[in-house]
Formats: structure tokens, sequence, C-alpha cells
């Protein structure tokens, strides 16, 4: 069953990879497809996370290939604010990521 | 000849933020999916955002994309060890295979 599951899984990735490397996309827009399946990997682990401190991590590493996502988008399409958007989302991300921290350790904010 | 550059340092990027959310879907305990993730997402998206500065040069766009990079290697390890420790305190259990745990010893020793 679970080496069922682990083909399962290695089949979706590799027919996603197979049709984002041979379809005539330019080489920016190949990065933004990558990034956007390394989202639905984050989401497939908050979504089935065990505990949780697994769907904490994931939302950080969300958090951070977002800004690496509006990186990206800044070069293809040419419009520099989107790199604002990076500045503004990292700054939320970590604050976020602190405080649910704080959270999970069970203390108030303030200390 | 600046614009081949930052495209090797953004396939290197995009290739260690796919690496890390693997290891974030793959990996069997939270500490190791937090070691995985975290290292090689930051380093990612660095990779990334040095793209971004080689091609676009001294513009604001560039000035923004370093001040991104100073910021998340600031941040991101930050995020990563209270998140850690948050999670060692509200109790989440290692992996059975793991080897030792020092922070467990050290809270016995100095209660």
């Amino acid at each position: 069953m679970r080496f069922l599951r682990w083909l399962i899984g290695l089949i979706i990735l590799a027919a996603i990879l197979i049709w984002i490397f041979t379809h005539p996309f330019g080489f920016l827009v190949r990065c933004l497809y990558i990034l956007l399946l390394c989202s639905f990997l984050c989401l497939f682990r908050i979504l089935g996370g065990p505990t949780p401190a697994d769907r904490v991590v994931a939302v950080d590493i969300l958090g951070i290939l977002i800004v690496g996502f509006c990186a990206i988008l800044c070069l293809a399409t040419g419009r520099p604010w989107y790199l604002d958007i990076g500045i503004a989302w990292a700054l939320q991300s970590f604050i976020g990521v602190l405080a649910l921290s704080k959270y999970l350790e069970g203390r108030s904010f303030d200390e | 000849m600046n614009e081949i550059i930052g495209y090797i340092f953004i396939i290197v990027g995009v290739i260690f933020d796919f690496f890390g959310c693997l290891g974030l879907v793959r990996l069997p305990d939270l500490y190791n999916r937090l070691q995985a993730s975290t290292k090689c997402v930051t380093l990612g998206t660095c990779g990334i955002m040095f793209g971004v500065f080689i091609i676009t040069g001294w513009s604001p766009s560039g000035i923004k994309a370093l001040l991104i990079i100073l910021f998340l290697i600031l941040t991101s390890p930050t995020a990563a060890h209270a998140l850690a420790r948050g999670a060692h305190k509200s109790g989440v259990k290692l992996w059975e295979k793991s080897v030792c745990d020092k922070y467990e010893e050290d809270t016995d020793t100095h209660r």
C-alpha cells in the first residue's frame, strides 16, 4: 500500500514535469510552472500534515516560494512593482511564523 | 552576457526550490522536513534574487532584490529556529529511528 502511494505520486510528478518540459513555453514561464508545482507540494503537506507544526513549516516555505515567484514574475512581465510585493510578503511571512511558533510553545506574545 | 549568467543563477535557484519542496513532502519527521526545506528553499530563493539582480543591474529593481536577499538570510534561520524550539516544547515526537536528542538531555539536566 505504501509502495503504491509512492508510485502514484512519482507518476503524477513525472507527468507534470514532462508536460512542462515538452510544451513550447519560454524559459521564465517554465520556471514559473516549476514553482507552481512546488507550491502544490507545500499545499499537500498543509492538508495532510500530522501535527500543527508541520503545517506551520509548510506555510513558511510557501511564503518564501511566493517571494521567488514574484521575482520571476517581475522579469517575465517587466513590471518592477512585483518586487515590492515580494518584500512585503517576506516581512509578513516572518512575523506570522514567529507568532505561530510562540503559540506552539504555549506562551503569550509579550513574553 | 549578463542575462546568461542571471538565467544560470535562476535555474540553480529553481532546482534548489524543487528539491526543498520534495524533501518537505518525502522526509519522515518534522525536524528533518524543517532542516531540508528551510535550507534548500532559502538558498533557492536567494539564487533567484541574485539572478534578478545580475540581469537588472544597479537599478531600483536590483537594489530591491539585494534587499530581499539580505532580509531572507537574516530572518529565515531565525524563524526556523523558533519553530523547531516551539515544536519541541509542544511535544512533537522525533522519528523512531532518530539517534540522539541533545535538546531533551540538556533540559533534563537543568531541571
